[in-house]
This record gives structure tokens, sequence and C-alpha cells, in this order.
């Protein structure tokens, strides 16, 4: 792009697909601002009205809403906290040589292929079910009460499910990352005294960082947005104990059919991801700047 | 302080045998190179050393000690790696520090040897950079400093000029060398270049699949090769060797004879050629001449030597310049 000439024609190029990614974009927002200033049921067709803020004030004012907010960082941190501690142990161990590496290695990545909705159903089903499940099942064996997951701890066990499908994917990158550690550094840190803790944090730690950050990164946009999994495990219940904010907003839209505020409620949702994204790439843009 | 012994050692990779059953002793102060063409077993050799491979059988003395077993790190060896392995998100203050602060040090003696050791190597000045903002040598430097900061017993440098241009390589040879005579400390260097070895040596340990074939030093590689190898491989440009005829009339199978031993006239002398090309460098010109009934010899003549492409001259040996070797490739005394 050195000349004025290809600088010019390479804008022209790129025209299409910036003003169709920007329609694409841009509509539905201006549509969702639009609504959300409107008195706007599905159960009263064509009495739309002018509210001004109204939508807004109802929204923020929920009690379920504080709840949903406190519900979206419990999940994103929880979840991120397991998929980068386990993440990187669970890396450490498939780097080792062993046998049947290969297989081990596609089984870890499986989860990530399940999609959320059966991933979900299997959990609560399988795993957590007071009755039939595993768990129940591996508790009375040892003579314990069996333990009701989704109604006494509903939030975690979305933590839970959450983690266990995001997992492989941080595994997956932080492998990879692994696997670029050169060789000859690991072994200057040997011959220079380090021990496995020592080359861990020294070497390893610091190598892995950057992957660390995409991991958090990417993780962070998908998890502010879980949905599948609450609407079938716990239906954001009981009562709004497992309601994040874009099950909120489905309620608001589907289950009230209140539309204005359903729409109020995403563009707040909208504007609390950017303040987590302006934190986080605060936070994180130095990692990946170096 | 710093002898090294190897007895009996060799190394098996599978079914893959590099190394052989080594015996050798490099004695405290010592500069000794492994030259050898790529694959001889020259690295393997070296991390064996370092521990950084188990050894398949045989001993390591360090110090007179029973090394064999002991863990890289308490062998009171450093190593200088081929890509300088310096880690990257560390300082150069923080890259020569970490011996010293693996070995638990109190920060005033790590400070005052980090100090030292950057002023004996030219890098006070970029103690605070991180390796990527640094050049080639100065990465280089870094990575001997890393070395020489925990007083080892003896260095061990694995292709470490390599990555290095050709001008920056002549340098630090020189510098690696004064460095030798500064600390006079055991270095064992691995190259594959001739000329390093040559040129650095104390003694010359030439490998060639995994063999030692000879042991010595500089000079005597040069003016008495054991073998055909040995013969071929030290000396730039290399040994002419000649079969049949001729070689049946000095009593061997095979003589050898350097470029720079060949007497060259254009009006007579023992053998009668074509000149090919000549390569003039100057001070010397390198002249590849076709020998009617021998092929090809290289030899080197005085920069001012006039002669051109097609040219006839006349080859002769030095007398008592000649290698013989016998049909096994050893040579004959």
């Amino acid at each position: 792009m050195a000349t004025l000439h290809t600088r010019s024609a390479a804008r022209a190029m790129m025209a299409p697909s910036v003003v169709l990614l920007l329609a694409w974009m841009v509509v539905p927002l201006a549509m969702t601002i639009y609504f959300s200033f409107l008195r706007y049921n599905l159960l009263m067709p064509g009495m739309e009205e002018w509210v001004g803020f109204d939508n807004y004030r109802y929204f923020l004012t929920d009690p379920a809403f504080f709840q949903a907010i406190f519900n979206t960082l419990a999940i994103v941190l929880g979840v991120l906290l397991i998929t980068v501690l386990g993440g990187i142990g669970l890396a450490l161990l498939l780097d080792q040589p062993m046998f049947g590496q290969g297989i081990v290695r596609i089984l870890v990545i499986a989860p990530f292929l399940i999609m959320p909705t059966v991933a979900a159903l299997v959990w609560k089903n399988m795993f957590m079910n007071p009755v039939n499940g595993l768990f129940a099942y591996l508790a009375r064996s040892v003579g314990l009460p069996p333990f009701d997951f989704l109604n006494n701890a509903p939030l975690l066990s979305i933590i839970l499910i959450v983690a266990w499908q995001w997992l492989p994917f941080a595994t997956l990158i932080l492998l990879t990352a692994l696997q670029s550690l050169d060789e000859e550094q690991k072994e200057a840190a040997q011959m220079d005294g380090a021990g496995a803790w020592s080359r861990f944090t020294y070497l390893t730690l610091p190598h892995l960082s950057r992957a660390i950050t995409v991991v958090i990164l990417i993780h962070t946009i998908f998890l502010l947005s879980v949905f599948a999994e609450i609407l079938v495990t716990t239906n954001g219940g009981p009562g709004t104990q497992s309601t994040n904010l874009t099950f909120l907003v489905y309620a608001q839209a589907l289950l009230q059919f209140d539309v204005g505020g359903a729409s109020a409620g995403g563009i707040i949702a909208v504007i609390l991801a950017n303040i987590v994204a302006f934190f986080l790439m605060r936070m994180i843009g130095k990692t990946l700047e170096a | 302080m710093g002898s090294i012994a190897l007895r009996n050692v060799s190394k098996v990779f599978g079914a893959h045998t590099v190394i052989p059953a080594i015996d050798l002793d490099i004695s405290d102060g010592e500069f000794v190179v492994f030259v050898g063409p790529s694959g001889c077993g020259k690295s393997t050799l070296l991390r064996l050393i370092a521990g950084l491979e188990d050894v398949s059988g045989g001993k390591i003395l360090i110090d007179g000690k029973d090394a064999t077993e002991l863990a890289p790190a308490k062998r009171r060896l450093s190593m200088v790696f081929q890509s300088y392995a310096l880690y990257p998100h560390m300082s150069v203050r923080s890259n020569i520090a970490f011996p010293l602060k693996m070995a638990g040090e109190d920060q005033a003696s790590i400070d005052r040897k980090v100090a030292d050791a950057a002023r004996v190597l030219n890098l006070t000045d970029y103690l605070d950079r991180k390796p990527r903002q640094l050049s080639g040598g100065q990465r280089q430097r870094v990575a001997i400093g890393r070395a020489i900061v925990r007083q080892p017993v003896a260095f061990l440098f694995d292709e470490p000029l390599s990555n290095l241009d050709a001008a920056l390589r002549v340098n630090m040879r020189l510098e690696i060398s004064q460095l030798h005579q500064q600390l006079k400390t055991t270095m064992v260097y691995v190259t594959h270049d001739q000329v390093e070895a040559m040129t650095m040596a104390d003694k010359i340990v030439v490998l060639n699949k995994g063999n030692v074939e000879q042991v010595g030093t500089p000079l005597e590689l040069y003016r008495r090769p054991d073998n055909l190898f040995v013969a071929g491989f030290i000396g730039s440009p290399k040994m002419n060797f000649i079969t049949g005829e001729i070689a049946r009339g000095h009593g061997a199978h095979t003589i050898g004879v350097r470029p720079e031993h060949i007497d060259l006239s254009t009006s007579a002398g023992a053998w009668r050629g074509t000149v090919g090309v000549a390569e003039h460098l100057g001070s010397d010109t390198f002249l590849h001449v076709a020998v009617d009934g021998v092929g090809t010899l290289t030899a080197r003549v005085g920069g001012d030597f006039p002669v051109r492409h097609g040219d006839q001259v006349y080859l002769s040996p030095q007398e008592g310049r000649v290698h013989r070797f016998n049909d096994e490739g050893s040579a004959i005394r």
C-alpha cells in the first residue's frame, strides 16, 4: 500500500464488505434502540407509543436485574478460573510423552464439539439428576444423601457445565503455545539450575502469557452471553438464582412479551459488555503488544 | 579443577548407534574443539557431557569424580547454545542473573557478579534491554555472560557462531579465544567449521560417524593426519587425493597433497594439466587444474601468478609433503 493509487484502490475494494458489515450491525442496533423507547408488548399489537426512558427505569429497578448482573459476572469469572487453571494443568499433562497421545488429545477436545444444549442435557439428566444421575449414585454408594445440584446450587452447576465445555478450547490453545516453547531454553534453564517449579514460573508461564490472554479474551466474549445451558437446565431458576443478563432479556421478551423492556435490557447488556471489554483491553493490551 | 574424562561412553537411540564407545581426556584449562561433518555425533557427545542426554554406557568423570548420573545443574558446567536460548521476556540483567538467582545467592553478590560479567563482555549499556532488542553478536555475548557468572569448571559451546554473519563470526571467534586466555577455564567447543577448530583449539577431536578419528593439536592434525578422513577434513581448500599409477609410484594406495604444497610452473614439472577455474583472492589464487590421467587438482599459488582459464601448467608436489595412505585409508609413515 505504498502509493496513493494503491491506497485508494484498496479502499474501493474494501468498501463493499465494510458497508455490508455496517448495515448488518447498525440496522439491528438502531431498531433495538428505537424499540427500547416504545411501549411495545406483543399481547397488545398496534398500541405502541413513545414512553421515553420508562423501559430503562423498569428494567434497572427490577430486583432480578442485579441478580442477573451478579450471575453474569459469576459465570464469567468462575468459568475463566476453572478453564485457565485447568487448561494450563491439562496442557502440561498432555505435553508429556505418553502412550496413546493422539487418542487422548482427541478425547480431550471432544466436549468442545458437543452442542451446548446437548451437553447441558447430558449433565442435567445423566450426572446431576438426584434420582438417576451418576453423582447421586456415587453419593448413595458411600452412604450419603444425593445432592440436587440444579435446585440447591443452580449457579455453581451451570458454571461447572459451561466450564466443562470450554475447558478443551483453553487446553488446545495453551497446549499449542506450550509446544512452541523453545527446547533449548528449557535445557538452558536446566543447566542454570532451575528446578521443575522454577522452570514453570520463570519460563513456561511467561511464555504462555499471550495464549492465556487470548483464552481470557475469547472466553469472556462467549461467556457474557451464556444462554442455552441455562434454558435447558434450570430455566433461570429457582426464582432468578441462575438468571444471567441474556436470560433476563429473553424472559422479558418471550415470556412476558415485553419487547420494549427487553430492548432496553439488550441495550444495557451492550453497554455492560463494552465496559467489560474496556477494562479487559486495558488489562491485557500490554501483554499482546509485547 | 576442570578436567573431563570420558570412559567408554556410548549413546544409542533405539536401534541407531550414534556414539559407539568413546574414550577421551580433556585436561584442566584446555580449549578442546569437537569437529566433524553434520550428523557425526559431536553435539550428542557435548550433550552427554552436559547431562542433557543420558549415556547408554560408560562413565563421565568431571574433575576426577563420577558425574555420569548427576543432574545437569550439579555438574557445574555452563553451556552456550546455538540459538543462544536467552529467556525472551527477561532483561539482559535478569538473564545473566538467572543462574545465580537459582543458586540462591544474595542480591548484593548477584549485582556485583552481573556487573563484572557485563563489563568483561561490553554489555554494561544494554543490561536493561530485552534480548530481542539486541543484535546477534550482543545476544551471543549475553549467552556467554550467563555462562560465566556461575564460574563453572568448564564451558560447553554448541556451535555458538553458526547463526552469525561471516564478519561477526571472525570477531566473536577472537573474543572467545581472548576470554579463554583471560579465564583459563576448560572449554569444550563443538563446530562443523574446520577453520574455527584450527584457529581456536588447543586440541582438536575429529569425529566421524560417532568415532574419534584423531585427537591432536591443530598443527599435528594438519601435518600428520592419521587417515584419509582427517586429511580431507582439516585444511582449506581440501587436500588433493590421487590414486592409481602415480600413488603406486609412491608405494601407497592413495597419496594426498595439500594445494599449498604444490609448485606450479609454466614450463616443466611432474604433472601437466589445463587450468579450469582460477579463483583470485588477491593474496592467493586457487587454481583448479585438470591434470591428464589424474583428474582435477587444486593448487594454491601467489596472487600474481599469471595464468588464466585454458592455460597449460605443470604441477609438482613438494618433496616430503606428500601424505601416503594404504588401501584402508590409514596413513603410512
